[in-house]
């Protein structure tokens, strides 16, 4: 495959930018749903705009991943693991892609334009559909689940490969 | 010495425990506002209520101080909700102590505005923490919420209104109230905080009413004759006046504007009509209205997300199980 040992810096900057990002986000959703607190409507603008902001940063991550090689996996890990690992990535793209779509549908269908920090906005409905908002409210909950168990299992593997494997697989990324 | 430092250092820190009621979350807030049982598909509060359709039209006092584009001179259609205080969509009419004004404005895909109104002016207390706790003491009876209003001196306001207040015999001769307090923002970014009321147009006695549907086919024959007109009028705040306490009544002397006036054309029962899919909560806001920091108005987003999301739910599933059923 490849013989590069890192991910390139801007692959880098984008992995830990997004993870910063969507910590944030997570943590964001679960409190502000619960909060009747007055700072309850400024998370969850901040979390609406930010969200958006994901959305183009994932988009960017996957053009940019493009036109760079990735270091291949160590050579030690059976074709499991390795299937394993990749198919675990990409799950990860595809929430990280899923997360920021389903808020914004759910928005949508319920007629709330998106204010992003003040500069535009983002369309709703004309005509509310509480059907379709249903969907995408229980699925951006669910989805939220799914993302931090798989972000759990990430960084797990990560911290196993780093001092259990003791291989270069954290290292590259750092 | 040292003591009185020490109570001086406490008594705050004890005023403050004593006087903060426990925080609850959203949950919480509406499983209470829920019951016991909750009558699924409908709102969590204000379950029973009929759909408007109509305009606002505006003759351009206000478009100075806001750059919404509501208040240029001109018509905006609306899709509107008369409703009841309370979790029952099958209650009598005329228990309900709260009658209700809901507004939706969809002036474009990227503005729109949602307003629910009530017939008191203030609210009795001025925090969504002890909010619930008034709940919890109109749900215990009238003892308890005597007691209440004993221990909550803030509520006066709201008693010396409510010592006052007559229901009418209409949906269409009351008085809605913001309650809450907005910041209209105009063109040069100049804030000005309002609260505003829908003042009615018709005087009409209870005398005559009856049955458990009584306000619902009143407003339903009144429509069906005529339109049901209210004025839309706004008052200013001054530097006086504390837009973040929902629970004081601000001076009749401040300045009013009457920005046009809200016409109701037609109405449909809730189930057939599209209100019944809407979420009015209030911080949907166009450019040019924002939220002041008031502690009730900043709690209801949570909370009606939570009944919304609750019954949106629901809906679903009924939809999928006579999908299902055919
Ligand atoms: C990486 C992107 C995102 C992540 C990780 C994320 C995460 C979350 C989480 C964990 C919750 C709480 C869910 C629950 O308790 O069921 C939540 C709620 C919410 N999210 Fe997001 N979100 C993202 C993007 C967005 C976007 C782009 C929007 C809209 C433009 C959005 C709108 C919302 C709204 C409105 C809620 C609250 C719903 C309610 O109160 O019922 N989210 N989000
Ligand atoms: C902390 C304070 C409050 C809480 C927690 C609260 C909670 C709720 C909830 C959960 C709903 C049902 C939402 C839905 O499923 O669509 C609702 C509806 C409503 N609320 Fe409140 N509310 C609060 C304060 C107020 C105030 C101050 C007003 C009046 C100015 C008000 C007026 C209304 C009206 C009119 C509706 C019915 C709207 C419609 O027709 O759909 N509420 N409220």
């Amino acid at each position: 495959m490849s013989n590069t040992q890192k991910f390139s810096l801007s692959m880098r900057l984008f992995h830990w930018a997004m993870a910063a990002l969507v910590i944030s986000m997570l943590a964001a959703g679960l409190l502000m749903v619960r909060s009747l607190e007055p700072w309850q409507l400024s998370i969850l603008t901040v979390h609406k705009a930010f969200g958006v902001v994901a959305a183009v940063l994932v988009i960017a991550r996957l053009v940019n991943r493009l036109f760079h090689q990735i270091p291949a996996l160590p050579g030690d890990l059976s074709s499991l693991q390795k299937f394993v690992a990749k198919a675990s990535h990409w799950l990860l793209y595809l929430l990280l892609f899923a997360m920021p779509i389903s808020g914004y549908l759910m928005q949508y269908f319920a007629g709330r334009p998106i204010d992003v920090f003040g500069w535009f906005r983002l369309p709703a409905a004309l005509n509310v559909d509480i059907e379709n908002y249903a969907i995408f409210r229980e699925l951006h909950g669910w989805l939220a689940i799914a993302l931090m168990a798989l972000v759990a299992l990430h960084v797990a593997a990560a911290l196993h490969h780093h001092f259990i494997r003791k291989d270069k697989v954290l290292k590259s990324m750092l | 010495m040292k003591k009185q430092y020490l109570a001086l250092l406490l008594a705050p820190i004890m005023s403050v425990a004593a006087d903060d009621p426990p925080k609850v979350s959203a949950q919480e807030f509406v499983n209470l506002q829920q019951g016991e049982t909750a009558h699924e598909g409908f709102r969590r509060a204000h379950a029973k209520g009929i759909c408007l359709s109509g305009e606002f039209r505006s003759n351009g006092q206000l478009a100075s101080y806001s750059k919404a584009a509501l208040f240029e001179t001109g018509s905006m259609p609306f899709i509107g909700r008369f409703s009841v205080a309370g979790n029952n969509p099958t209650a009598p009419d005329l228990k309900a102590p709260v009658r209700s004004l809901a507004l939706s404005f969809a002036m474009s895909p990227t503005q729109q505005w949602r307003i629910a109104m009530n017939t008191p002016p203030v609210m009795a207390v001025k925090d969504p923490h002890t909010f619930y706790q008034q709940i919890q003491a109109i749900q215990a009876g009238p003892k308890a919420i005597q007691a209440f209003f004993a221990e909550h001196p803030e509520s006066n306001d709201f008693l010396s209104w409510k010592a006052q207040y007559q229901p009418s015999g209409s949906f269409a001769a009351e008085t809605y109230n913001s309650i809450n307090a907005f910041y209209l923002v105009n063109s040069k970014g100049e804030k000005q905080a309002v609260r505003w009321t829908m003042q009615p147009t018709v005087s009409v006695s209870a005398g005559n009413l009856e049955g458990v549907d009584a306000l619902h086919q009143e407003i339903t024959n009144r429509v069906a004759k005529e339109n049901v007109i209210f004025d839309w009028v706004f008052t200013l705040a001054n530097e006086k006046d504390d837009e973040n306490n929902p629970a004081k009544a601000w001076p009749d002397s401040r300045e009013q504007i009457t920005a046009g006036q809200i016409v109701i054309t037609g109405v449909t029962p809730q189930l057939q009509g599209e209100c019944h899919g809407i979420n009015y909560d209030p911080l949907v806001l166009p450019t040019g209205i924002e939220a002041t920091r008031d502690p009730i108005l900043r709690a209801r987003s949570a909370a009606y997300a939570e009944s919304y999301r609750r019954r949106a739910k629901e809906a679903l599933m009924g939809e999928l199980e006579e999908q299902g059923n055919e």
